[in-house]
């Protein structure tokens, strides 16, 4: 298996050029391109700040009484989350998409997982400057603590690429789980402090809710990128320091499933 | 040292019903056992316990019917499946025509296409590069290089496949039939292209269908059959082999469908009755007369008496006919006609033709019509027999009622092979084939 992972930084050129692809192919043919990556995000933010910020008005000292405030904190969760659950839904997809590659030459099954995390992970970038721009115009500006975003993001791009591996490989052999995908990122999505607050009143006084958010590693992903960039502290250390353990534990679990289940790929795609 | 070296390896599908992918799916969930209940009910063993050795530098051929396990057996070669037993070593780098252009992406142009396949195939960006001219101009797309692939045609986008994968420069060529796809111009260049591999003494993997193309370039040929290597030696007999078997098979389904469709002819012994054999054949076949004379049977053997309907030219063909005279006479002529399967008739003749006098006829008898070679081209055909008066009142007429096969090896085209020669001066010289 650990060979197998070494082979994987072996095909790093292919890699590169698998995304490159992915992102040339995705925007080519609509006007504004690249652009999408922009927008997608903003537009995201503005239903919810308008349903959340407007509509239903939520009084929460730890984000702030303004709406402003209040979409700036919703970018913040909602950009690293569209990455991770675009992420999982195409890997849930990936093999059967290119089962070509897989069934008809000699191509290693594990870039694509990695190649969809990636691209994926890519338009998150193209989004996080828009992000700093707008907490830096609207919002109390940046702290030094932002420079810690790297540590964050290498957190969630391994836990993505674990649970991505463990889909891809799974979704093979029981094609039910793109169904239940979609309903269990609702879900999760909700589960996950981005439309509230981690630091909210509720959730802090109601023990049992507070312990059931704390055993989903997103949780501690999101509540982090609220600390480098919208609170301007440091984050949890521990809490994430934990999250990367649970994450690479997952990767592990993932990329082994998917060695196990490899030589049945081409067969089942 | 051999190039590829198979040891007994087998390959065995698992075939999963959709009750069953959902049984999996429910005991994986209930009790959680998800490697276990993978275990597949239902097997379909493709490659079953096959050795082969192929040397450098070798062209080796691989022939057998549809779902042999040809195509299994050369995915396992390229790795792309893995064995389920035996022991598989490959030494050199592989380069497989097996799809062409399976890596393409629609959406982005040749160029791009270029540059991403080369690398899934193995190759590196500065050779891609270097390689990049040669490649665009053996698929003829100078001009299309920079539109998308989705705007290819499917020639098109079979050449780019082929030029991406032959410019590789592995040690050894996997191809998988998939020049049936390409046009007439562009095949001869592939061919061209694999003869150049084999002059540099590149190993050769070769699965087809074409059989002259086999027993020409190839220096051994194995046959596969329900997985197995039925047998493996020199192109020539094997491919005879093979067409022998082919032509057994073909032999016992014209034996069925006769069988289907011959009561109409034996049960059928009252005068002036028309008898219309069963289905298709019905507006074809007919049979007519009082039969005064009557053809009770015929058969088709070759010039060594064995009962056929698949026939190779050299072993030529004897249409034998039972007849039986109700009354004795002497005004009676047989006759054959042969049709091809659009309706054209390709010879006919009969004893009047032919300036026989008739004598007598009585009781049964025997008449044999041999043709020593059966000089007509690959296809299907029809056959007429017939007794009749002179003036051309019918005792019993058969039309198309009798269906044989001709299959050979060479691909002349036309109603019927001429015996000829080719004869050439001595300023054009050609390369004799090995027939």
């Amino acid at each position: 298996m650990f060979k197998n992972l070494k082979e994987l930084f072996k095909y790093r050129v292919l890699i590169q050029n698998l995304v490159s692809r992915e992102l040339k192919a995705r925007y080519r043919g609509t006007v504004l391109g690249f652009l999408w990556s922009f927008f997608n995000p903003l537009l995201l933010m503005i239903v919810y700040t308008i349903v959340f910020g407007f509509i239903l008005k939520p009084r929460d000292p730890s984000i702030g009484d303004s709406p402003w405030s209040y979409a700036l904190f919703l970018f913040c969760g909602i950009l690293p989350w569209v990455w991770f659950s675009s992420s999982s839904i195409e890997s849930a997809n990936v093999l059967m998409i290119h089962g070509n590659l897989i069934k008809k030459i000699l191509f290693p099954a594990e870039i694509l997982p990695v190649v969809t995390v990636t691209s994926n992970f890519i338009h998150f970038s193209f989004g996080l400057p828009i992000l700093l721009l707008f907490l830096v115009i609207f919002g109390k500006g940046l702290t030094v603590y932002a420079l810690l975003l790297p540590v964050v993001v290498l957190v969630q791009f391994v836990f993505s690429l674990g649970f991505s591996f463990l889909l891809a490989a799974l979704t093979v052999h029981f094609r039910d789980i793109k169904d239940i995908l979609g309903n269990l990122l609702t879900f999760w999505f909700f589960s996950t402090p981005i439309v509230y607050s981690f630091q909210s009143d509720p959730i802090q006084k109601a023990p049992a809710i507070k312990t059931l958010l704390s055993l989903n590693p997103m949780t501690h992903v999101i509540e982090a990128y609220h600390y480098c960039l919208f609170y301007g502290r440091l984050f949890h250390w521990k809490r994430l320091g934990l999250t990367l353990l649970v994450s690479l534990a997952l990767f592990v679990i993932g990329y082994a499933i998917f060695d196990r289940l490899r030589d049945s790929f081409p067969e089942e795609v | 040292m051999p190039a590829i070296e198979l040891v007994d390896v087998s390959r065995v599908y698992q075939k999963y019903s959709a009750k069953h992918r959902f049984q999996t799916f429910k005991s994986a969930m209930v009790r959680g056992d998800l490697f276990r209940s993978l275990r597949p009910e239902e097997l379909v063993t493709a490659v079953d316990g096959v050795s082969l050795t192929v040397e450098k530098g070798e062209t080796f051929g691989v022939i057998g019917e549809n779902g042999s396990g040809k195509s299994t057996l050369l995915k396992l070669v390229a790795g792309i499946t893995k064995p389920t037993s035996g022991r598989l070593k490959v030494t050199g780098k592989i380069s497989a025509l097996i799809e062409l252009g399976a890596g393409f992406h629609p959406e982005i142009t040749g160029r791009e296409n270029v540059f991403i396949n080369g690398i899934m195939l193995g190759l590196t960006k500065k050779e891609i590069t270097r390689k990049f001219d040669e490649i665009i101009a053996f698929a003829e797309l100078e001009d299309f290089i920079d539109a998308p692939v989705k705007t290819y045609s499917s020639g098109m986008y079979m050449r780019l496949g082929f030029s991406i994968a032959i410019n590789v420069n592995p040690e050894i060529l996997l191809v998988d039939e998939v020049l049936a796809v390409g046009d007439a111009a562009f095949v001869p260049r592939c061919l061209d292209r694999i003869d150049d591999f084999r002059r540099r003494k590149k190993t050769i993997l070769f699965v087809s269908h074409d059989l002259t193309t086999v027993s020409k370039i190839c220096d051994r040929v194995a046959w596969m059959k329900t997985g197995k290597i039925q047998m493996l030696g020199e192109p020539k007999r094997v491919v005879d082999a093979y067409l022998q078997d082919v032509g057994a098979k073909q032999e016992e389904e014209f034996q069925e469908r006769r069988k289907a469709s011959a009561p109409a002819l034996e049960a059928a012994p009252g005068p002036a009755q028309e008898t219309i054999p069963a289905s298709e054949e019905e507006t074809r076949a007919k049979r007519w007369g009082k039969r005064e004379i009557e053809i009770r049977k015929v058969t088709l053997r070759n010039v060594r008496g064995e009962e056929k309907h698949v026939f190779h030219p050299e072993e030529g063909m004897v249409v034998e006919m039972d007849v039986a005279a109700r009354e004795a006479t002497k005004d009676f002529v047989f006759g054959i006609g042969i049709f091809n399967s659009l309706g054209v008739h390709c010879y006919g003749t009969n004893t009047n033709l032919e300036e026989f006098e008739p004598v007598a006829i009585s009781g049964e008898g025997k008449v044999s019509f041999r043709i020593e070679r059966l000089n007509l081209v690959n296809g299907t055909y029809y056959l007429d027999v017939a007794a009749h008066k002179r003036d051309g009142y019918p005792y019993d007429y058969h039309r198309n009622l009798y269906t044989f096969y001709v299959s050979s090896l060479l691909r002349d085209e036309g109603i019927a092979r001429l015996t000829h020669r080719w004869e050439f001066s001595p300023t054009i010289r050609f390369k004799t084939p090995e027939t």
